[in-house]
């Protein structure tokens, strides 16, 4: 019988630290497996950020760095300036990148920095235990939006990649989601793509925003976490090729 | 049986979402953990496809896949033979 899928080389052989059901799992396969088929893990950097997927370098076998809470751009814009000839690419999630870093990403994508930008939403705060983010959905309830975020106390959530698809330095944003088999490969074309853009040297950001679940946060079973993103997440965060 | 599944279970969380994907039902959560305490997933390969459904959702990336692409030019001898050898390994 003939291997038609085994575990890329890239990803470390090593078990996470992720809970069962953690979507980070399946982007960290998706960017490792993109790095190997383009070829370009010796040049490759990765910026790991604070939050779940902090040792992101104990797992993707590239030379990575760990950065401040949010400023993983700030530090990727200048690995990219430095190192033109480096494949720069940022891994985020939703409390990194759409709260204390809302102004970094805002300013890459502004000044049109040539990085890969994978972005992990999961609507809630992993790390630190479940708190409400800014992506958190109206109604949904965390430890600090106990009967559910509303709109009039807390805000609205943050579509992160609608507001990116406007800049004019930004060249590629597509929202896909881990939702299931369908979904996890439009998520590994999308990152794929992302990561050739930057290869070819397109003339700007390119972001990709991944809906991904958190079933010890969101309370229930992976498969029912899946559901959720497939049937709630995805009202709030419409799916789909943005820009580029 | 055309394809066949492997788990590293030591790896294996046991969330179940290949459970849930797999088409023919062919993957369940054992009975006895592993050496971090979890429920790993079994394959039982029966009625196994193939697909690659189940590693494609795969959080930790422990599954492997195997197909026979021989399958329409197979004889009957031939998948039989196939379908021992996953039991004797499941």
């Amino acid at each position: 019988m003939k291997t038609v899928f085994a575990r890329t080389a890239v990803l470390k052989d090593c078990s996470t630290h992720y809970c069962p059901g953690c979507g980070h799992g399946i982007a960290h396969r998706l960017v490792a497996e993109a790095i190997d088929e383009l070829g370009i893990q010796g040049r490759t950097i990765g910026i790991a950020p604070v939050g779940c997927s902090v040792l992101l370098y104990d797992y993707i076998d590239v030379d990575c760095i760990e950065v401040a809470h949010g400023r993983a751009p700030a530090v990727a814009t200048g690995m990219k300036r430095t190192n033109p000839d480096k494949i720069v690419f940022s891994y985020q999630g939703d409390g990194d990148l759409a709260s204390i870093g809302a102004a970094e990403i805002l300013h890459a994508g502004h000044r049109g920095e040539q990085l890969t930008v994978i972005f992990i939403n999961n609507a809630v705060y992993g790390m630190t235990g479940g708190q409400m983010a800014p992506t958190t959905m109206l109604n949904q309830v965390t430890t600090t939006s106990p009967k559910g975020r509303s709109a009039v106390e807390q805000g609205y959530p943050l579509q992160v990649s609608e507001v990116m698809a406007v800049l004019p330095g930004v060249v590629y944003v597509e929202r896909t989601a881990l939702d299931g088999g369908a979904g996890v490969r439009k998520t590994k074309k999308a990152i794929k793509h992302a990561f050739e853009l930057q290869v070819e040297g397109a003339p700007g950001l390119a972001l990709v925003e991944v809906l991904s679940p958190c079933p010890t946060y969101w309370r229930m079973p992976p498969a029912k976490a899946m559901k959720r993103i497939r049937e709630e997440m995805s009202k709030f965060f419409p799916v789909g090729r943005l820009k580029g | 049986m055309a394809g066949k599944i492997t788990i590293d279970i030591e790896k294996c969380k046991g969330c179940g979402l290949c459970v849930a994907v797999c088409p023919k039902g062919s993957i369940v959560i054992s009975s006895e953990s592993n050496a971090k305490g979890y429920f790993p997933a079994r394959p039982t390969n029966v009625d196994c496809t193939g697909c690659g459904e189940c590693a494609v959702v795969c959080p930790d990336a422990v599954i492997t896949v195997y197909r026979d692409d021989s399958r329409k030019a197979g004889s009957a001898g031939q998948r039989r033979e196939a379908n021992g050898a996953g039991v004797s390994r499941g």
